[in-house]
């Protein structure tokens, strides 16, 4: 236990650093830097015009649907790296357990291709 | 081990300050982001538990993809929040209310709750110690024999959800120019060019 954490400890340090830096950068800008805010600097250069919608439009649902059939196969995979780290260990039914698992998800792969669902128009 | 210690106040505090900014923050895609934060930080205390590997998976999985779908719900949303908060001083009575209920609720079933003395030794699977063998390879040893049942009812939810996410999401537009691979593969010289002999002066 001890050695484990001993291991993560330079992730730790980098974290650490990593939020330091940050908030160094963030802190410098509000201390240091010059500030003389006018509404003339956010308003529209010359002759561009005002924004006349939000820029929270909706998105196309298939974004989505791309995004949810990453997450299906971001399991698979998460799913065979314990199987593939105790591989020496592992008996016949272990093996084709992991067999049946790739087979059933490969009938949603088939479905999903046929179905038109990798293409985008 | 006092980094240790530290390291677990430093990942809790920041997990529960993100949790409650969740909440609180106007902004919805800020909320998603500090979701994200507490994903991190409760990957850290994954971590110092010894749970290397669903702390990854944490990272990998809720960070990578869920706090991703997350995000696109927020964006497709497409609701005024200004205006939905609007109402908010006069409903927070009733929400204050219900969120008592749930709390006592909860108090109640978890006040009376303890581990049954025979617990220890009915799990199938005690764990191995962290430092003998590592963490992927001692759930490796265990989900693929002895919960293969489990592990195979996984497959079909993932299916299922694959299927049904097609299912409700899936619009083909009807009108539009797909591009056919074996078409344009199979297509010859002679079927997209002509050669013509014009003459000076005339027309085709």
């Amino acid at each position: 236990m001890e050695d484990l954490l001993r291991e993560y400890l330079p992730i730790l340090i980098f974290l650490a650093l990593a939020v330091a830096l940050g908030l160094v950068l963030i802190l410098a800008a509000a201390v240091l830097a010059v500030r003389r805010p006018d509404p003339e600097k956010v308003s529209a250069y010359e002759c561009g015009f005002n924004a006349f919608d939000d820029a929270r439009m909706k998105f196309d649902v298939r974004f989505y649907l791309v995004s949810i059939l990453f997450i299906i196969f971001d399991l698979e995979v998460a799913f065979l790296f314990p199987w593939a780290a105790a591989f020496p260990d592992h008996g016949e039914l272990a093996f084709w357990s992991m067999m049946v698992f790739l087979a059933v998800l490969t009938v949603g792969f088939a479905y999903e291709w046929k179905k038109g669902a990798l293409e985008w128009e | 081990m006092a980094v240790a210690t530290l390291a677990f106040y430093l990942f809790a505090c920041t997990a529960v300050a993100a949790g409650a900014l969740v909440v609180l923050s106007r902004n919805p895609v800020h909320s998603v982001l500090w979701l994200i934060l507490a994903f991190f930080s409760s990957a850290g205390l994954f971590v110092l538990m010894g749970a290397e590997f669903v702390a990854m998976l944490l990272v990998i999985v809720y960070v990578g993809a869920v706090a991703v779908l997350f995000l696109f719900v927020v964006m497709m949303l497409d609701v005024d929040f200004a205006e939905l908060k609007a109402g908010m001083a006069e409903h927070l009575p009733v929400g204050l209310l219900i969120g008592v209920v749930l709390l006592t609720q909860l108090a109640l079933a978890l006040g009376g709750w303890a581990f049954s003395d025979a617990a220890p030794a009915l799990r199938e699977a005690p764990a191995e110690a962290v430092g003998q063998v590592h963490n992927a390879r001692a759930l490796g040893r265990l989900i693929y024999d002895d919960y293969v049942f489990l592990f195979q009812a996984a497959g079909l939810i993932l299916l299922v959800a694959m299927v049904g996410a097609i299912v409700l999401t899936l619009r083909h537009r009807e009108g539009i120019k797909r591009q056919d691979v074996l078409k344009q593969i199979h297509r010859e010289r002679h079927e997209a060019v002509e050669l013509l002999d014009v003459k000076p002066g005339q027309g085709i």
